[in-house]
């Protein structure tokens, strides 16, 4: 089959505005959307720009708009998708060159909660003990693989880039309610901040967007309530 | 315009054993990591299946057995002073993570879960043990993030999307004075001055078409060390993953059959039976792959060519599936359209993992030639070392194991190193050959694009020094580099701006792919024996009396120069390789 494969093209040492770049894009059905832009830059036109690593949806670098949703390149196949596709850089960062980003404040957001394990005590010798129950509590929220995807499909962040967005509130989910964790209390502090949770207005684009299926919404409705009692 | 930097220790590539390596250097001295991806993109990432430490969490064990099943399993080309080292260290390796913060797998009793994987046994075979500490299929990824986590806990100095292409060595004695690298968003070069300098780039599987590797694994860590006059060692032991998606390569994890999946061919039978009526489809991955494509040579392959075999995992308990393989089950459906719960996933072997690389001695430092003489100031550790602990065939979880353990012991070293010595002089512009590399990749208006020579190669690659190699085919491959070398000497970037040219990365990548390709071939030709992951069907027993020995390749005016160098045997005697 043939796919009509539309680009959103911009080089800042040259382009004063972004453009569309149409290509006519030899495809099969099972393809890759990655493997359609690596056949126009090994092909077509080399300077086409893009990140992307591991090509099965590990890596997390390779998040784009893709009809309008965002997606991994690499996970998401024409059959998904028909014909006719449009790809164009993440909302809300930066473009640094045709599909590639700023990652930078994305980054920022995600240092500001504490996205590690806080825990002052001296380690034991062997393990700290933690019940299957405990360790399945933040299970979901440990899947991030900080593609973004969730992020920049928030309109709160389009609008305010202050905001934290929902990727960096899944990393301090994911230790806050972790049994070995002590730094909770510093971390929903961070959180309750004006830039923090409660500016999420429950759009659930997040959840859609998330490629590794974290119930993203319901991990910020988590931390809301946690600070609201203040327990975890 | 080119920057200049200068710390005491600079650590190339953030995966596993740079971000380890990087907690120990950080406390000891002004570290710099300099990595082309973003940390968390590294390949680490993508490994499934788990990290094995002998804890005896839920059977009997203990790290002698796991150091045998090692050297037993890298057909007894491992060096047996490190694999002791590493199945030593594996323990409180693995505690330090749980430390960290890692989120294992629990057991009943709120310890670490421990499972099956290939070729791990108790009591020096007699049958598999569960050895494997994991995090459901996606051990590596939390590896990741957890190193990940405590250097931004830290405040670890990284910088990001900058490209390491050359090691600058003192011109008086060689040893290590620093790196230059191309910055990908500006594209301007650094000069980076350090005491110590420590690789740990992973691996070059992309010189291979059907492989597990991400499209950033290309060997540059190694090629940059190479052709500054570092011996590869063991470069024609290149593991061939038996379980990779059919036609993609994706992998789909060991942890599978440890969980209880099963091999089977056209006919539905477990054909693993009959090669290794011990362990089954727990055997090691060398042994696995060359049965599934003798199964499909004899005509016992699957689908319309009679090209794949099928991992059945669809008689597990589907919660079981769930709760341990949710990852690589969902890339069967993504990929495949096949639904794991009910049918078999095609799969065929897919070159994944290279045991080869930049010697080292057990304390991570790199040692230039066959009396082991090392190099001050250069370490390297993770998939781009050979240490060797793997030898021949890497048994399973064992390149977790390795990354954590020996990028701990490069950073250590790395800090302590730096702490003792003043920086070395630089030679004269220390950047230019990195400069005159870029003008003449960048210098042709037209000409055939990297991507053609690159697929090529890697066709070829599969094709020449895949699973089954032979006289003929390595000779054939030989010629054929010579060729591709040819056309890369005329290679056209189309990409003519300077910020975030990835068409030069991509040109630049495919010179380190070629060199090591060389060195793999070349070394590959020389052994005529079948160990491990090096099969010769004109050679297809082992020889001990001869090849009991370690290759180093250099890079000479007329091609590859080969050396031996012996292996370390501590109390391992080597014996026929059964399961």
């Amino acid at each position: 089959m043939q796919v009509k494969l539309r680009v959103r093209r911009f080089n800042p040492e040259t382009d004063s505005e972004s453009r569309i770049e149409t290509y006519d894009v030899p495809a099969d059905p099972m393809d890759r959307v990655l493997d359609l832009l690596h056949w126009v830059k090994w092909n077509v036109d080399g300077s086409l720009t893009f990140r992307r690593s591991c090509a099965h949806g590990i890596c997390g670098s390779d998040a784009m708009l893709i009809n309008g949703t965002n997606r991994l390149a690499c996970k998401v196949l024409v059959r998904e998708v028909g014909d006719q596709i449009t790809v164009e850089p993440l909302r809300g960062l930066p473009v640094n060159k045709d599909l590639l980003v700023d990652m930078e404040p994305f980054f920022a957001s995600y240092r500001e909660v504490l996205p590690y394990l806080v825990n002052d005590d001296p380690a034991p010798d062997t393990e700290r003990r933690q019940s299957q129950a405990d360790r399945e509590r933040f299970d979901d929220t440990t899947k991030c693989i900080l593609c973004a995807a969730c992020t920049t499909s928030c309109p709160v962040f389009w609008a305010d880039d202050e905001y934290f967005g929902p990727a960096a509130i899944v990393n301090a989910h994911r230790f806050i309610f972790d049994s070995r964790d002590q730094g909770a209390a510093q971390r929903l502090t961070v959180l309750n901040d004006k830039e923090g949770v409660w500016r999420c207005r429950t759009t659930f684009n997040c959840t859609d967007a998330c490629p590794r299926g974290i119930k993203v919404t319901q991990a910020i409705q988590e931390v809301k309530r946690a600070l609201l009692f203040r327990k975890v | 315009m080119t920057q200049q930097h200068t710390f005491d220790v600079v650590i190339v590539g953030a995966g596993g054993a740079g971000l380890r390596a990087a907690l120990e250097s950080s406390r000891r001295g002004r570290t710099a990591v300099i990595t082309k991806l973003y940390p968390t993109r590294s390949h680490t990432g993508a490994a499934q299946g788990g990290m094995c430490a002998a804890l005896a969490n839920v059977e009997e064990d203990n790290w002698e057995w796991h150091t045998f099943d090692t050297i037993k399993g890298g057909d007894y080309l491992v060096d047996q002073d490190a694999a002791e080292v590493m199945c030593r260290e594996a323990i409180e390796a693995v505690y330090d993570l749980e430390h960290m913060g890692m989120p294992f797998n629990r057991t009943p009793d709120g310890k670490i879960d421990q499972r099956r994987f290939g070729g791990h046994t108790h009591h020096h075979g007699a049958g598999a043990v569960r050895r494997s500490c994991f995090a459901a299929d996606r051990t590596g990824h939390m590896i990741l993030q957890t190193l990940f986590q405590q250097n931004v806990k830290q405040g670890t100095t990284f910088f990001d999307e900058y490209y390491v292409l050359d090691l600058l060595r003192a011109p008086d004695d060689g040893r290590a004075a620093g790196v230059v690298a191309y910055e990908l968003a500006t594209g301007e070069l650094h000069v980076f001055r350090a005491k110590s300098v420590v690789f740990c780039t992973g691996g070059y599987g992309k010189m291979f078409k059907i492989t597990s590797n991400a499209h950033a694994l290309t060997g540059d860590g190694p090629g940059v060390c190479y052709r500054r006059g570092v011996p590869m060692e063991d470069m024609e032991f290149f593991q061939f993953h038996p379980t990779g998606l059919y036609r993609l390569g994706v992998l789909l994890s060991e942890a599978a059959r440890g969980e209880g999946g099963i091999l089977r061919n056209s006919d539905g039978e477990a054909f693993m039976e009959r090669y290794a009526p011990t362990i089954k489809d727990l055997a090691p991955r060398d042994m696995v792959s060359r049965a599934i494509y003798t199964e499909i040579r004899e005509g016992r392959g699957a689908g319309p060519d009679g090209d794949y075999v099928y991992l059945d995992v669809s008689h597990l308990d589907p919660k079981v599936i769930d709760a341990k393989l949710p990852d690589i089950t969902e890339f069967a459906r993504t990929y495949l359209g096949v639904e794991p719960k009910k049918e078999g996933v095609p799969i065929v072997p897919t070159a994944h993992y290279a045991m080869g690389g930049i010697p080292t001695t057990v304390d991570a430092q790199v040692v230039g030639d066959a009396a082991n003489t090392v190099i001050p100031g250069l370490f390297a550790a993770g998939e781009c070392a050979c240490v060797s602990v793997h030898g021949a065939n890497r048994l399973g979880t064992n390149s977790l194991l390795d990354i954590v353990v020996f990028g701990k012991r490069a950073g250590v070293n790395a800090g302590e190193h730096a702490a003792t010595v003043d920086h070395a002089e630089l030679g004269e512009d220390p950047a230019g050959a990195v400069t005159r590399m870029l003008e003449d990749l960048a210098g042709h208006a037209e000409g055939e694009r990297a991507a053609a020579i690159r697929l090529d190669l890697q066709v070829n690659m599969d094709d020449k020094a895949g699973v089954y190699r032979t006289e003929t085919l390595l000779k054939e491959m030989e010629v054929e580099l010579a060729s591709l070398r040819e056309r890369y000497a005329r290679v056209w970037v189309q990409d003519t701006s300077r910020r975030y040219n990835t068409d030069l990365l991509e040109a630049v990548e495919l010179g380190f792919l070629l060199d090591l390709a060389e060195a793999l071939v070349v070394s590959a030709r020389a052994r005529t024996e079948s160990r491990g992951g090096h099969f010769r069907e004109d050679h297809p027993v082992r020889d001990d009396k001869n090849w009991l020995k370690h290759s180093l390749a250099s890079r000479g005016d007329s091609g590859v120069k080969l050396d031996y160098k012996p292996v370390t045997m501590t109390r391992y005697e080597p014996m026929e390789r059964k399961y």
